[in-house]
């Protein structure tokens, strides 16, 4: 043996997931809703897919070499910002805007607070949220004309194959606060108004479904959030146990979306256990809260950016027992 | 009831087919042995001979120095060559007696003589146990005589076996229980002859199926032994995570198992036991598992203690390619070694030798709160924390955290994305927190 021996404290083993493999496996579970927005809006969708992805990558990367910090686009975290960004997106956003909310995510939320896992609220939420505040009318105008010729290919297989005439209309939401009643099969295959990835349910749970199986993300965020929310609508709702209303209210707006991959972001959700499902409680009744009694149709956004600022409380309220602490010597 | 377990844990590769099928070989040392005096925790043993001494097969060299200490066997005849300080598995410098063998095995006397265990006292169980210098086999080599003087024989009503083996690679406690399951037998029953009101349970991981069915068989009619199946997942042979699966009873760092009515013994350690009280051989052998990429023949191996490691490795037919990296014991909780020039002590349970250290190619990066950290700890506590507490040297948050309750059996480091050094840091904050508190 001539060469050195490579010597360290154990364990000599390491599992083989990386940052990076968990967060392609968010890219992944992503694709579903991305393709069924395109699908659904157009090639325009996949516009706005593209801008946000390219400039979040760019951000992230142009900042870390004015910084002198080694460059981490690599690690797919700034894409699944990027793409999540782009599915709460209106199809007919001009692109400029997108941008804009791309560049503030990255470099706002997430670089200036010390890049991955250092954030304290979802870039892609706070990104959206003050893109609602600042273009208040261009973010809900739920309209696919504006869209124009790039759909125009699309066009052809919709009217051939299935009529999409909700994807134009009001969104779910905004006609279950009108008093309409909606078509939940409609809105259980992506065939109404709303952003590129939230109108789909299937498309959203096969993704969700993904994340679960590869153990990305647990049940108790999605699940703690989904039950209260139920919960709430029934008590405050004024509807009482009206199927039609409960379901069009979970299946609606982003509130899926948001479940599945936006609340169980790892940096903006408790770690510990207890936590997770406090998280999910506190969520499901602010955006019931917000639904209900607010002026917008949608609040699952501004619940998930509040209840993230609330994290480190519910970690410290939930630090769990460490095993066996409770135990008194006996003898 | 399914398989008992625990909460937490990893699964691992397992890498147990390389050696699991290859019966046990003995080898029998070229050149001189080398006797560290502290083979077990405690206070070192003194060695009680001295350079030009003639030595005998199962004399003792070593005698324990105070209450915990284990005496140190020789395993050979010969001449002691000097009493040096020796590099150790632990990388350490260490008292030892160095034994040159003269091949003669000339025995004490009485050595291997059968005795009849049914006729003898606790008193001169136990005290047999203690000259053998037998200490737990299992890794943590504690003395056993210590262990199995609880004070109160009566509160103790189960005597558990650890057959669990679930560091990935090591299979020679596997090879005993399939090649000296009577022994394993016995040795239990010598236990179970010191605690009155005891049953004994061997806890097997249910991936070693041929050892549950052999046991099972010797079971057979014996109403106070019990063979419990565990769930295979690391670390299910923790003394703390075996005690919660057998008998449901949680253990924390500041309880010992007899606390709660419990003695563990490691299957290695019953046999030892057995053949020290009924054999009158005290412990001179350790059963290592030689694998890993780098070896060209892996198998177990019945060496004797005091044997380089580098004939260890010769038996086993050599290296394939230059190893980068060598651990004695499992991935998990063994030693990386910087030379072969160590003696196989009584604890050492592997040699396991890789072309390959994929670990050092593993870029560290930020912490993006995953929670497997916690999710895979056993004392289910919340590593993501401790480690910001350990960066900034936070003793006092460490400790608020309950970070002293971690047996840094290294999960939270094998599951972390990020590839950050959890494990090590809280072995170094624990240890400097433990040094404070002496002061």
């Amino acid at each position: 043996m001539n060469k050195l021996l490579n010597v360290s404290a154990s364990p000599h083993t390491r599992s083989f997931a990386t940052t990076t493999t968990i967060m392609q496996d968010v890219a992944i579970a992503l694709v579903p809703a991305s393709l069924f927005g395109i699908y659904n809006f157009g090639l325009r969708a996949l516009l706005v897919i593209l801008t946000c992805i390219a400039t979040c990558l760019l951000t992230e990367c142009v900042y870390e070499m004015a910084m002198k910090k080694p460059i981490t686009t690599g690690d797919f975290s700034a894409v699944v910002t990027g793409l999540l960004l782009a599915l709460n997106m209106p199809v007919s956003i001009p692109l400029w805007i997108p941008a804009l909310g791309s560049i503030f995510a990255i470099l706002v939320v997430k670089m200036l607070f010390g890049g991955v896992g250092q954030n304290f609220m979802n870039p892609a939420l706070a990104a959206r949220c003050f893109l609602l505040i600042s273009f208040a009318g261009r973010m809900t105008d739920f309209t696919v004309s504006a869209v124009g010729a790039s759909a125009s290919s699309f066009d052809y297989v919709k009217s051939g194959a299935i009529a999409l005439d909700g994807v134009s209309g009001a969104t779910p939401l905004a006609a279950l606060k009108a008093g309409e009643t909606v078509s939940l099969l409609d809105m259980f295959l992506g065939n109404t108004g709303g952003t590129i990835g939230e109108t789909s349910v299937i498309a959203i749970l096969v993704g969700a479904v993904y994340l679960l199986i590869k153990k990305v993300i647990s049940f108790r965020i999605p699940v703690a959030y989904l039950a209260s929310f139920a919960v709430f609508v029934v008590l405050f709702g004024g509807k009482g146990l009206d199927t039609n209303f409960l379901l069009a209210h979970v299946c609606g707006g982003g509130l899926l979306l948001g479940a599945f991959f936006m609340a169980t972001d790892y940096a903006t959700s408790p770690i510990t256990r207890k936590g997770q499902v406090v998280f999910g409680v506190l969520l499901g009744l602010l955006t019931a809260i917000f639904r209900i009694f607010g002026a917008s149709a949608e609040g699952v956004s501004y619940a998930i950016i509040i209840c993230n600022m609330l994290v480190p409380l519910i970690e410290k309220l939930t630090y769990p027992k460490a095993f066996g602490k409770e135990t008194k010597a006996n003898g | 009831m399914g398989t008992a377990t625990f909460k937490g844990g990893i699964h691992t590769y397992e890498g147990k087919e390389l050696t699991q099928d290859k019966q046990t070989k003995v080898l029998m040392p070229k050149g001189e042995l080398v006797y560290p005096m502290s083979q077990h925790i405690g206070a070192p043993a003194k060695s009680i001979v001295a350079k030009g001494d003639y030595v005998l097969m199962g004399q003792k060299i070593g005698e324990a120095d105070g209450a915990i200490s284990a005496n140190v066997i020789s395993a050979v005849s010969g001449t002691v060559k000097a009493v040096e300080p020796r590099l150790t598995s632990s990388g350490l410098m260490v008292e030892s007696v160095i034994i040159e063998n003269d091949n003669l095995y000339k025995p004490i006397e009485g050595l291997g003589e059968k005795r009849d265990y049914a006729k003898l006292s606790k008193e001169q169980i136990r005290s047999i146990i203690k000259e053998s210098g037998i200490v737990g086999l299992g890794g943590a080599a504690f003395p056993t005589q210590v262990k199995l003087t609880p004070g109160d024989d009566s509160k103790i009503d189960t005597v558990i076996i650890n057959a669990a083996e679930c560091e990935p690679y090591l299979t020679s406690d596997y090879r005993m229980m399939l090649e000296e399951p009577e022994k394993i037998m016995n040795g239990l029953k010598i236990i179970l002859k010191l605690f009155p009101n005891a049953k004994g349970i061997i806890g097997i991981e249910d991936n070693k199926p041929e050892a549950i069915k052999k046991l099972t068989e010797l079971v057979n009619g014996e109403d106070k032994i019990e063979i419990k199946a565990l769930k295979t997942k690391y670390p299910q042979g923790g003394e703390r995570q075996l005690v919660y699966a057998v008998t449901g009873r949680k253990l924390n760092s500041t309880i010992l198992p007899y606390q709660v009515g419990c003695v563990v013994n490691n299957v290695d350690t019953a046999i030892a036991i057995y053949m020290a009280v009924a054999e009158s051989t005290p412990l001179m052998r350790r059963i290592v598992t030689v694998a890993g990429d780098a070896v060209k023949e892996p198998g177990n191996f019945n060496v004797k203690t005091g044997t380089n490691f580098r004939e260890v490795l010769e038996a086993a037919g050599g290296l394939t390619e230059e190893p980068e990296k060598m651990i004695s014991g499992g991935p998990m909780m063994g030693q990386a070694l910087f030379s072969l020039d160590i003696p196989v002590s009584k604890t050492t349970s592997a040699l396991l030798c890789f072309t390959k250290d994929y670990v050092a190619d593993m870029e560290p990066s930020s912490c993006i709160r995953c929670g497997r950290c916690g999710y895979a700890c056993p004392a289910q506590i919340i590593p993501q924390k401790m480690y910001i507490c350990s960066q900034n040297n936070d003793a006092e948050g460490f400790i608020k955290l309950d970070g002293m309750e971690c047996c840094e059996c290294g999960c939270c480091t094998y599951v972390c994305p990020a590839k950050l050094s959890l494990t090590q840091s809280f072995r170094q904050m624990k240890r400097s927190i433990l040094e404070s508190r002496k002061k």
